[in-house]
């Protein structure tokens, strides 16, 4: 599986818009308090050590930075942007609360009166730091993603520029689903949002998020990080879909610590972004602890979707269960590189890990590297990577039953990707996503 | 006026190698025909380039419908035409469900000229006829929520194949032995299913090993094929005689097509 190192990655030759001086003036343009500015001068100076230091080679072999320039990126000042969204999921239910943010700044904030009085918190994460420093300090970059990861994550600490935050107490359950968008408009805008939800113990919600850009030809930059804390016995549901415009770089981190008996069921879809980078782990701290994860990524034309997983058992009788299916087309790169880690008291537990991709046109390329590190000696793990071409006999008999060549290939990409739509519980998600890769074939009816 | 299905010398290679050489055969709309043969003759290889897959080349000759060269034609757009086959090996597709697939075949073939994209026939007028001809043929209306032939028993694919040809109601039909590897129960279902729906508007050719299946659909007519061609054309009781004897008298008969046929058996085995 390995290959030869494609391109050498040399330190960057700048830090661009995000060097000291525009870390200074980003820093002023913020009035935040003290623990938030202290917080963010400590990711600072990571950033600085990180950034002056090589990325990891093995990491970024396969993934191709080359053209990426943070400098001809800017965080934009704080204004109301009119942008108007065609959002896939948002009119489709009925929301409990929605949060947005475009270019880095929230435009709407609302939430029902019935989960504020049950002490529900869903709203921007700027807003919510000035008087929730007793909720959000504990979490917020400390747990689930921390700066010290790498450059990126570092970046994104010290320049986060807002996002969504879900707080339930404990033994709270919230029915409706929330809804989170994180939007781009602005040429050259840079976009460092953050998603932290926090589940108290016993607490239940579902969160779900999308990403989406107004203009199709609209560069773009979003370093993001999602941290999901899940308490014991609680139930997290949160859907992730990434659908910016091609010309985007979306990097990110994103981390989920479960307790114990807690529950998390994540789903991320990737459609769109120039090239995506994103590390997802989830770490089961808590004996009895579960995480379910579903990956959708399509990629079509010069696409580069890349997803580390990672699956961390740290307890006993801890449960994960990982798909992910790829659909490429063009000259498209997809890369997955997937690890289960079971540490040595973590007996007992039940992992697996799966990446199935189909190919549709013979100039794209797809790398799967599923891998164990298992130090506990009892537990069942499991994985598997599949790679194909699209059945010419399938082709063939869809044909036969009056289908054109391309209407049978569309219906075999959706049905490879119900697959793993058949795991995700909510019919509307489910739905979203079916019509969001068919609009992507081109086939679209919305 | 009945519609007409005709082959005329018609040549096919597969990688290269003549498989057929020279089939001639005519179809009405109405007539139930019988195609027998030993393994290797060339049955299969028949339905698969009349119905355009694309490993078959076709070399010489012409397949029409009523006037209508095939040859050159798409699979989907032989089918929008009227033709339909029912696969020996049905395949499966994973994900897509029996009811949205049967929608879009139906639709496309009701509406010949429909894009991609544009309506299907609507769902509560296609639920209805689906329904309805899935108590015909005593099938569970479960089966319409399952993945197309995924995890389907042989038996179910085969019942599979005669739901589509009920939906889709062809003008032709070929039955590529969907009656092999079935219990004898599974056979008299596909049986009784295929002489429901064949009337006068459907031709039917019955590619088959077996009397069962002819039982229940009697042939007006039987074609033989030897070595790449049909060597003889009879009726019922010719069909008969090849079930009870085999295929000795018919080498007899043809022995330049019965050496033809051991060459090509000592070229595949060697």
């Amino acid at each position: 599986m390995n290959s030869p190192a494609e391109s050498t990655i040399s330190a960057p030759a700048t830090s661009g818009g995000f060097d000291a001086a525009a870390f200074e003036r980003f820093l002023e343009s913020r009035d935040e308090p003290a623990w938030v500015t202290d917080l963010r001068r400590r990711a600072f100076e990571i950033y600085q050590q990180k950034a002056a230091t090589e990325l990891d080679p093995e990491e970024w072999k396969r993934v191709n930075l080359r053209g990426f320039d943070p400098a001809a990126f800017e965080i934009q000042s704080a204004g109301k942007p009119a942008a108007e969204f065609d959002t896939l999921m948002h009119d489709r239910a009925t929301f409990a609360g929605a949060v947005a943010h475009v270019d880095g700044t929230s435009t709407t904030t609302r939430v029902s009166d019935e989960l504020v009085a049950q002490g529900v918190l869903f709203g921007d994460l700027s807003e919510l730091v000035r008087d929730h420093r007793e909720i959000l300090e504990p979490h917020l970059m400390s747990g689930a993603v921390h700066p010290d990861t790498d450059r990126f994550a570092a970046l994104h600490a010290a320049f986060w520029t807002g996002g969504t935050v879900l707080y339930v107490p404990r033994n709270v359950s919230l029915e409706e689903p929330l809804h989170s968008l994180i939007g781009l408009a602005a040429p050259g805008a840079a976009e460092l949002s953050h998603t932290l939800i926090i589940l108290e113990d016993g607490a239940s919600a579902t969160l779900l998020e999308e990403t989406a850009s107004t203009a199709a030809d609209a560069p773009g930059l979003h370093i993001g990080a999602v941290e999901l804390l899940v308490g014991q016995g609680a139930n997290l549901r949160y859907v992730q879909l990434q659908n910016w415009n091609q010309q985007t770089w979306h990097f990110a981190h994103q981390g989920g610590l479960v307790q114990r008996d807690g529950k998390l069921q994540w789903t991320v879809a990737a459609l769109g972004a120039k090239l995506a980078h994103v590390h997802q782990d989830v770490v089961l701290q808590g004996r009895g602890a579960e995480a379910e994860v579903n990956g959708v990524t399509f990629a079509t034309e010069r696409q580069t979707l890349s997803y580390y997983t990672k699956q961390a058992h740290e307890a006993p009788h801890t449960r994960s269960d990982l798909l992910y299916k790829d659909v490429l087309r063009d000259r498209s790169r997809v890369i997955w590189r997937g690890m289960i880690r079971v540490e040595k008291d973590a007996q007992l537990t039940d992992g697996y890990q799966r990446n199935d991709s189909l190919v549709l046109t013979p100039t794209c390329r797809v790398d799967a590297i599923p891998g164990l590190e298992i130090e506990a000696d009892d537990v069942r793990c499991t994985h598997g990577a599949t790679a194909g071409r699209v059945d010419e006999e399938q082709i063939f008999y869809c044909m036969c039953r009056g289908m054109t060549e391309y209407e049978a290939m569309h219906m075999i990409v959706e049905g490879f990707f119900h697959g793993v739509y058949d795991r995700i519980p909510i019919e509307m998600v489910r739905e979203t996503l079916s019509q969001a890769v068919e609009k992507k074939l081109g086939i679209g009816r919305i | 006026m009945s519609s007409l299905l005709r082959i005329d010398d018609l040549h096919v290679n597969v990688e290269e190698t003549p498989i057929l050489k020279g089939v001639n055969l005519e179809i009405r709309q109405g007539e139930i025909h019988a195609l027998m043969g030993p393994n290797g003759s060339g049955k299969s290889t028949l339905a698969f380039a009349m119905m355009g897959h694309p490993k078959y080349e076709i070399t010489g000759g012409s397949i029409e419908i009523d006037g209508v060269n095939l040859v050159e034609l798409d699979p989907n757009e032989r089918a929008r035409l009227g033709l339909f086959l029912a696969f020996q090996y049905p395949v499966t597709i994973p994900g897509v469900k029996v009811a949205d697939f049967l929608r879009h075949a139906v639709t496309n073939v009701r509406n010949p000229d429909r894009k991609e994209g544009e309506n299907l026939i609507p769902m509560r007028e296609f639920r209805k006829e689906l329904r309805s001809k899935m108590e015909e043929l005593g099938m569970d209306i479960e089966f319409a929520r399952r993945y197309l032939n995924d995890g389907f028993s042989g038996g179910e694919k085969k019942r599979m194949e005669i739901l589509q040809l009920a939906m889709l109601n062809p003008k032709f039909a070929i039955l590529d032995e969907t009656d092999s590897g079935l219990d004898s129960d599974a056979v008299r279902v596909v049986s009784e299913g295929v002489a429901k729906l064949s009337g006068d508007q459907m031709g039917v050719l019955i590619i088959t090993h077996h009397e069962r299946l002819l039982e229940f659909n009697t042939p007006q007519f039987t074609h033989v094929m030897l070595a790449g061609r049909v060597v003889e054309t009879g009726d019922a009781s010719l069909a008969a005689e090849l079930h009870n004897q085999g295929y000795a008298g018919v080498r007899e008969r043809h022995p330049i097509a019965a050496a033809e046929e051991e060459k090509a058996a000592e070229h595949v085995a060697g």
